[in-house]
């Protein structure tokens, strides 16, 4: 049996992981299940757990100056409810679990597991988003792709909390998100994909596809992104092939309990070349 | 032990536990509330469902340490409002019962989704008790039995 604390406010939190390692536990659905063993039992969790899901530092969802803050602690539901959350964020929480869940679990939560199957965390990949970092040494701000580095694994240190979520300013003019799960609700995906792209004209001045479930941490290719910014409509056409071979090197999926290698790779190239031809080449004009 | 102060059913209770016993485990062994049920145990299923602050959880997903000041209402005091009476006498109607064993879950996720959404479409229905398993009687005679309470309890929530 370990110890637990309710830390009153984040300096205390900050305190508490710094000096006893403590393990936050914020909407907990992650944490209840993987270190459960027998009903009825206290689960049996490496480290003295901290609960951080009442710090009213955690909580909020408000516009900073270069976009949208979400607080650690807000739930799934929190982030729905919100008039300032991007579209495809949305779609992307509202096929997570199933309403009682969604009342619980966080962002942060599903970010800090880093499952590569976390849906979440495909559209931030996709919207470019930041997290927060603090200690009691100060604070850092890190791109969400840098801050994944395997499955389970993240860059987080052990005196540091991730307290927000950085969505920078979302000016895209037509998004795509997709999820292939064996049902709708509490269903863990087989894979995903997000796409956001930002047309003026005949231009595609922006472009941002991650593709969840399909490698050990969710692919995003900001070479073949760039190959594709700040061309014509016409011109991306021109080499949409070629960028697809691209991505088919970089979908590698494994077989496991939920799909097989073979059929992620096909539905998710499907998925993509869908978003790519289907929707991003036929905004000519708009 | 620390002391866990919080309410259930509008009644107050202290109880000394381990912050990370789950809520089911308390309000079944030592409240005797035994309408919540335990199905899987991790969240997946929907039986223990209870409302916290007012929002629809998975009690077995639940610490106690999260609890200290929450207001929890279980199944027995759901039954007890004129909106649970509702809400039963429609399952009742609707067919809606076969074992039972999920139907207090279903009816926690059912308040929940009136209480937000007095007049949901079938849809939104199904969105709201997706996080429920049934494995007698196929869904649509709970969603009948919903329906029907939104009908019959207009003006309640």
């Amino acid at each position: 049996m370990v110890d637990s604390y309710r830390p009153l406010s984040l300096k205390e939190a900050l305190e508490l992981r710094a000096e006893k390692g403590a393990l936050p536990f914020a909407g907990g659905t992650d944490l209840m299940v993987r270190y459960r063993y027998e009903s009825g039992a206290i689960p049996e969790y490496p480290k003295p757990i901290m609960f951080v899901n009442h710090l009213d530092e955690l909580r909020p969802i408000r516009r900073v100056d270069h976009g949208l803050s979400i607080g650690a602690a807000a739930t799934m539901t929190e982030v729905l409810e919100s008039d300032e959350v991007p579209e495809i964020l949305k779609e992307a929480v509202v096929t997570i679990a199933a309403p009682g869940l969604r009342n619980a679990a966080t962002l942060a939560g599903n970010i800090c597991n880093a499952s590569p199957a976390g849906d979440s965390i495909c559209a931030l990949y996709a919207l470019d988003a930041g997290v927060k970092l603090q200690s009691r040494q100060g604070e850092r701000i890190l791109p969400i792709y840098q801050f994944i580095s395997g499955p389970g694994k993240t860059d987080l240190h052990a005196d540091e909390l991730l307290t927000e979520i950085i969505v920078p300013h979302n000016r895209a003019t037509t998004h795509f998100f997709k999820k292939v799960g064996t049902r709708r609700a509490n269903a863990l995906s087989k894979l995903s994909l997000s796409g956001v792209a930002r047309i003026s004209g005949d231009r595609l001045d922006e472009i941002r596809i991650a593709i969840g479930a399909v490698a050990p941490t969710v692919v995003r290719s900001i070479e073949l992104e760039k190959r594709m910014e700040g061309r014509s409509i016409s011109e991306v056409a021109g080499i949409a092939e070629e960028i697809l071979r691209d991505y088919d090197t970089l979908v590698q999926p494994i077989d496991d309990q939920r799909s097989t290698a073979e059929y992620r790779k096909r539905v998710a190239m499907n998925l993509l070349r869908h978003f790519l031809l289907g929707i991003v080449l036929q905004q000519q004009g708009a | 032990m620390p002391t866990v102060k919080f309410s259930v059913n509008g009644t107050s209770h202290s109880i000394d536990t381990d912050p990370l016993r789950r809520l089911l485990d308390v309000l079944r062994e030592d409240l005797k509330l035994t309408g919540v049920k335990e199905g899987c145990g991790e969240g997946e299923c929907g039986a223990c469902s209870v409302l916290k602050d007012g929002v629809l959880v998975n009690s077995c997903m639940i610490p106690m340490g999260t609890c200290e000041g929450s207001e929890i209402i279980t199944p027995e005091g759901l039954r007890e409002t004129d909106q649970g009476k509702t809400i039963i006498d429609a399952y009742g109607e609707s067919g809606a019962v076969q074992c039972g064993f999920c139907t207090p879950g279903m009816m926690m996720a059912t308040e929940a989704l009136l209480r937000k959404n007095p007049s949901p479409s079938e849809d939104e229905a199904r969105e709201a008790l997706s996080g429920n398993l049934c494995r007698c009687t196929g869904y649509d005679m709970i969603i009948d039995g919903v329906l029907k309470a939104a009908e019959r309890g207009k003006g309640l929530w």
